[in-house]
């Protein structure tokens, strides 16, 4: 491997291309945002698409910021207690320049591929409280949520000295644990707090595009590529192993989801294959860089076949996560993260092995194990924000607005023009406030 | 003169155009509509989730004829509009006191 030895007193030396490759899929995961987006917008009513985009996009500004400021050096700071959160040494990246390495990459490009993982996972927490959250309730959410929440779950599963990995041992290659979990009980909890929509089982709220939730899926899946092999951190046999995982799990996920679709209701939809897609690519996340090409293959088909049905559940149990979040995330989250137990190859980790390739049941109960903990965390931590945030400020938008769609009441906006007959579109417009200063049109 | 509205499916709406056409019927008017009859909706699946979509989706059509034309009119849609299955539509027509030309302020017969 071609290495470029930094003068300056670094022990570490910097690899161009494990670097370049984490340039790449660094770039790739924040896409990731964008087409969640899409999937997420797509799937709500004509009335509030452009919250729902919003919402996430929102997302990507506010917990850059929130990163730079605390939540790296919290996160991947030294540990200062128990393995429970990192230090402030690196308040506003404080300490970290251009010629910082960790381990074979650029600290700063470290830190910017971290980031793009925190920003999703908030991000995907919106899909459980569409059409109904108070913009303004979740431009606070956000932050508060990333610092509580993502920051020390991070630290539990990739910091230096975090207990879940260093003193329990589980195993999360990329993000079962601090993303797929957190953000699924995350938004059980966010949607407990706020309840269900209006109509909800009594009006039907069917997606309004579901090209657009394809197009977003796509964009998930494409960049999922650097989200998991760009988390080998090197341009290596590892990342390529994660990247063919990931490409495999999708496939069967999409496959599992179909064929539960044909023979319970008959049809298989295209929401369905979508959604199976993203169950399966949810499942190999912390397992991409564990297990076997034939734990892929398992993996993706579980969780295709599980989250189909546990979309369902909220139905049955009245919690409102209107784009399942839970039924997706959480589920195949757990799915993934559990599955490592059975199928850990020592070729893959370098040492655990799971239940099928003679390991015993150790891997599969530190799974487990760190599954439980993060679940029962994330949801009691965002039970209590989203409670503290509806007190103080309230978290539900007014009837009037919900009613009415967020999009023309927060945003004054409208997604489409629905000619004169369109919801509250005006019947005829005329120019209130040009942007333009008098004069400067000839 | 007579206003005759016809409410038929969507995709015979070219072949009852082309019919008025045929018998020189000058100008008509569309709109889009959704309602139901007899045909009641469909059922749609979303995430295993059944919604029922009780109205189907329609297109209305309007056109201004002198009392003569307007059984030959009424003919020509009905013929042209039907496929047999249930949810072909309804045509009806009512009298018509007045009918200007907006550009010329022709009134009756002449404005058609």
């Amino acid at each position: 491997m071609e290495t470029v030895t930094l003068s300056a007193g670094h022990a570490s030396a910097l690899s161009a291309g494990d670097t370049a490759w984490l340039l790449a899929a660094t770039a790739l995961v924040l896409l990731m945002t964008p087409g969640l987006a899409l999937f997420y917008g797509g799937m709500v009513r004509t009335k509030s698409v452009l919250n729902m985009l919003m919402m996430s996009f929102v997302s990507i500004a506010l917990v850059t910021v929130v990163w730079l400021a605390a939540g790296y050096s919290l996160a991947f700071g030294d540990d200062t207690f128990a393995g429970l959160i990192g230090g402030l040494d690196h308040l506003g990246m404080a300490g970290i320049g251009p010629a910082d390495v960790h381990g074979t990459v650029p600290t700063l490009l470290f830190a910017t591929f971290q980031l793009t993982f925190a920003i999703i996972t908030a991000a995907l927490i919106s899909g459980a409280v569409a059409d109904r959250a108070r913009f303004a309730a979740w431009l606070v959410f956000v932050p508060v949520w990333t610092l509580l929440v993502y920051v020390p779950v991070s630290h539990w599963v990739w910091g230096p000295g975090g207990w879940v990995s260093a003193s329990l041992g589980a195993l999360d290659f990329a993000g079962g644990l601090p993303v797929e979990i957190t953000s699924g009980a995350s938004g059980l909890a966010l949607c407990l707090v706020l309840g269900p929509r209006l109509g909800f089982k009594k009006d039907a709220m069917r997606p309004h595009n579901l090209p657009m939730v394809v197009m977003g899926a796509g964009l998930l899946w494409f960049g999922w590529f650097g989200f998991n092999a760009g988390s080998a951190l090197r341009a290596d046999g590892l990342a390529a192993a994660a990247f063919l995982n990931t490409l495999t799990a999708g496939c069967t996920g999409l496959l599992g989801w179909l064929l539960v679709e044909q023979r319970r209701d008959g049809h298989p939809t295209t929401l369905g294959a979508a959604s199976g897609a993203v169950a399966g690519l949810v499942a190999i996340t912390p397992s991409c860089g564990t297990v076997s090409l034939l734990g892929a293959l398992v993996v993706g088909l579980a969780a295709g076949v599980l989250c189909s049905y546990a979309v369902s559940w909220k139905f049955r149990f009245n919690y409102d996560d209107s784009l399942d979040v839970v039924g997706v995330h959480l589920v195949g989250g757990i799915v993934g993260t559990v599955l490592i137990g059975v199928f850990a190859a020592r070729g893959m980790t370098g040492g655990a092995e799971g239940l099928l390739y003679g390991g015993g049941f150790g891997q599969l109960g530190r799974q487990l194990v760190a599954a439980a903990a993060v679940g029962a965390y994330a949801f009691a931590v965002t039970y209590g924000i989203g409670r503290a945030l509806h007190r103080v400020m309230g978290f539900r938008a007014s009837e009037e607005q919900e009613h009415t769609g967020l999009d023309l009441t927060v945003h004054a906006e409208t997604a489409y023009d629905h000619g004169v007959l369109g919801h509250g579109a005006p019947v005829s417009s005329s120019v209130l406030h040009s942007a333009q200063k008098a004069g400067s049109q000839p | 003169m007579k206003l005759i509205t016809a409410v038929v499916k969507p995709h015979r709406l070219d072949e009852v155009k082309t019919a008025l056409q045929e018998l020189g019927v000058h100008g008509l008017t569309v709109t889009e509509a959704s309602g139901y009859g007899r045909q009641r909706g469909h059922t749609e699946v979303y995430r295993g989730a059944e919604y029922r979509v009780d109205l189907v989706p329609k297109v209305r059509i309007e056109v201004v004829v002198s009392d003569a034309d307007a059984e030959p009119v009424i003919d020509a849609i009905v013929a042209a509009a039907r496929t047999g299955k249930i949810g072909d539509g309804k045509v009806w027509s009512v009298p018509v006191d007045t009918v200007a030309r907006v550009r010329t302020d022709e009134r009756g017969e002449a404005a058609l």
